[in-house]
């Protein structure tokens, strides 16, 4: 496989994307919006009772709410990702790229490049400022800036890259095997299902994602799955199914 | 440069190509004729790697298309020029052939090069930065065709170029085909326009399911109008023509259909007989406005063969 043509498709998918409106937005401001919106919730809660919101509570809130950046990576990756392929086939763009010599992995992993990159910047852009807003509205109330710390940096920087890594893989396998984009978008958005399991665990105190080896284990596991399914992608890659496959 | 034998796909229980042989020189010009849903397409995509053979074999450059290592040799050998022109609409002209440029390796100077001569060539250099997306069909049609070129293929295919097309559009892109022609390359040319076929190949296959003919088109016509069989003369006078004047016709007469002021006559060899049949209508009194050798157009095979053979 060679590197270099995963670039050119990749580079080629980034400037498609740039002229879809529907991506930017979603990519632009979804992030930054939940940043607000979380924050705005805070400090209105804040206001209401003062008792409710207590700095033991508010030490277990935050964290929760950062990990909502997590499952928003599995929301944000759908609208591109399930686009790369499928995408391609309406178009009929996919007939004379098949007829490149460029293999199937390096396809798959231009695609998944374009479809990693700009929510991950995305997200760690929302996900800043998300911690400086909260710093700022909960700083008077716990008397220290609560971001960032070990396990935030633990979810932002690996868990948050490995689960949207995950979404974008699931994605491109749902693209390769779909025939129309709404399909791929809604059959892709499931992967938004096991991480916001993971999230309601957390809630009812069946795995307490506070825990940095907790974090670490699901990291590793998520890991595991995007090797799984990178391969699963290259394996369902059916060049000729997705050529012939009537519409 | 490309050789077929027995190609054979199936999808599911219907045979779209069968048993095709036919074997395509370098530097010719190979025009592929059949109606729609003959199997031009499923042939193309087959010899450009695209779909899988059913059975039968075929080789491009010398390397069997069965074999998948083969494949990434044999796809940096063609150009593909697909029925549907599958620009990215979103790019300019210009980055719709860089990025094409960029997949098969081009260097950047040879890429800039030739992205600059093809666009050139078509008329589409004045609009090299304009979206795809902005393109009329014809204009879309030509970048397809210069985004194919851009790696300079060996081999063309290309998958009906100008169906869809204006008439004058029609002619540049067949005007670009003779210009690449006289550079040499190799192209194989799927159409069900006869005339086309015609103008810009050396040699014709007749497609329905099955290879119904191969030749030139010269071949072809002969075909189908010599080769031993009986030739048309007609002959249309001035006034139906008169009991005495078939019965001068004497031997030949048997053969003869009239129909109004108009005689069709069969004869083996109208070059020498003509004039004898005019001799004899002129002697039993007749008048004669003109007589012609009607001789069996390129559309008369095809139908014929189209008609006759194939399973389609
Ligand atoms: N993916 C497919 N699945 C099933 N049948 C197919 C498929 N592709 C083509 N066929 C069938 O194979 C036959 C040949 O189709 P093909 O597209 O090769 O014809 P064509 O000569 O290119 O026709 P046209 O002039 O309309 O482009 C047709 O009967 C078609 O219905
Ligand atoms: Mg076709």
């Amino acid at each position: 496989m060679r590197l270099s043509k995963s670039r050119v498709i990749a580079a080629k998918d980034f400037k498609t994307y740039r002229k879809k409106r529907n991506v930017i937005y979603s990519l632009a401001v979804i992030p930054f919006l939940v940043a607000i919106l979380i924050t705005a919730v805070i400090l209105y809660a804040g206001r209401r009772s003062t008792s409710r919101l207590a700095p033991a509570e508010l030490t277990l809130l935050l964290p929760a709410f950062l990990f909502f950046y997590v499952i928003l990576a599995a929301y944000l990756a759908t609208p591109i990702a399930s686009y790369t392929i499928v995408g391609e086939k309406v178009e009929k763009s996919l007939e004379p790229l098949l007829a490149t010599p460029t293999t199937d992995g390096e396809i798959l992993l231009g695609k998944g490049l374009a479809a990693f990159l700009p929510p991950l910047a995305a997200l760690w852009a929302g996900s800043a400022l998300f911690m400086v807003l909260m710093d700022l509205a909960t700083r008077s109330k716990l008397g220290y800036y609560f971001f960032p710390n070990w396990d935030s940096a633990l979810v932002i920087l690996l868990l948050l890259p490995v689960a949207l890594l995950m979404s974008v893989e699931a994605n491109v396998v749902v693209s390769s095997r779909v025939t129309d984009v709404r399909a791929g978008q809604q059959l892709g958005s499931l992967t938004v299902i096991p991480l916001a399991a993971l999230y309601g665990a957390g809630e009812l105190n069946l795995i307490d994602l506070g825990d940095t080896t907790n974090l670490l284990a699901i990291v590793a596991a998520l890991a595991v799955v995007d090797v799984v399914l990178f391969f699963l992608a290259r394996a369902t890659f059916r060049r000729e199914e997705i050529l012939t496959k009537w519409r | 440069m490309i050789e077929a034998n027995d190609l054979t796909k199936r999808f599911g229980g219907l045979t779209a190509v069968d048993s095709v042989s036919f074997s395509v020189g370098a530097g010719e010009v190979f025009g592929f004729l059949g109606p729609n849903g003959a199997g031009k397409t499923t042939t193309v995509r087959m010899l450009s790697c695209l779909i899988s053979k059913t059975s039968g074999d075929a080789k491009i450059g010398g390397y069997d298309i069965g074999d998948e290592s083969n494949h990434l040799k044999i796809r940096k050998l063609i150009g593909l020029v697909p029925d549907n022109v599958g620009l990215y609409d979103e790019l300019s002209a210009y980055e719709n052939l860089d990025f094409y440029g960029k997949l098969y390796d081009c260097a950047p100077a040879k890429r800039k090069e030739n992205i600059e001569r093809f666009l050139t060539m078509l008329g589409l250099w004045e609009k090299r930065d304009a979206a795809a997306g902005t393109f009329s069909k014809g204009m879309k049609q030509k970048l397809a065709i210069a985004r194919a070129l851009v790696h300079e293929p060996e081999l063309l295919f290309m998958d009906e170029p100008t169906a869809n097309l204006d008439p004058e559009s029609a002619k540049t892109v067949r005007d670009f085909i003779l210009e690449l022609k006289k550079e040499k390359k190799t192209i194989f040319l799927n159409t069900h326009n006869l005339d086309e076929a015609q103008r810009i190949c050396d040699r014709i296959g007749i497609l329905n399911t099955k290879l119904v003919a191969t030749g030139t088109p010269q071949e072809l016509e002969r075909a189908l109008s010599g080769g031993g069989g009986a030739r048309q003369t007609v002959v249309l006078l001035q006034e139906p023509p008169t009991d005495a004047m078939l019965a001068a016709l004497g031997p030949l007469s048997s053969s003869v259909k009239q129909e109004g002021n108009r005689l069709t006559i069969d004869l083996k060899d109208p070059e020498r007989e003509n004039s004898l049949v005019v001799d004899a209508l002129v002697k039993a009194g007749g008048h004669i406005q003109s007589v012609t050798i009607a001789s069996a157009s390129l559309e008369d095979v095809y139908l014929k063969l189209v008609r006759e053979g194939g399973g389609g």
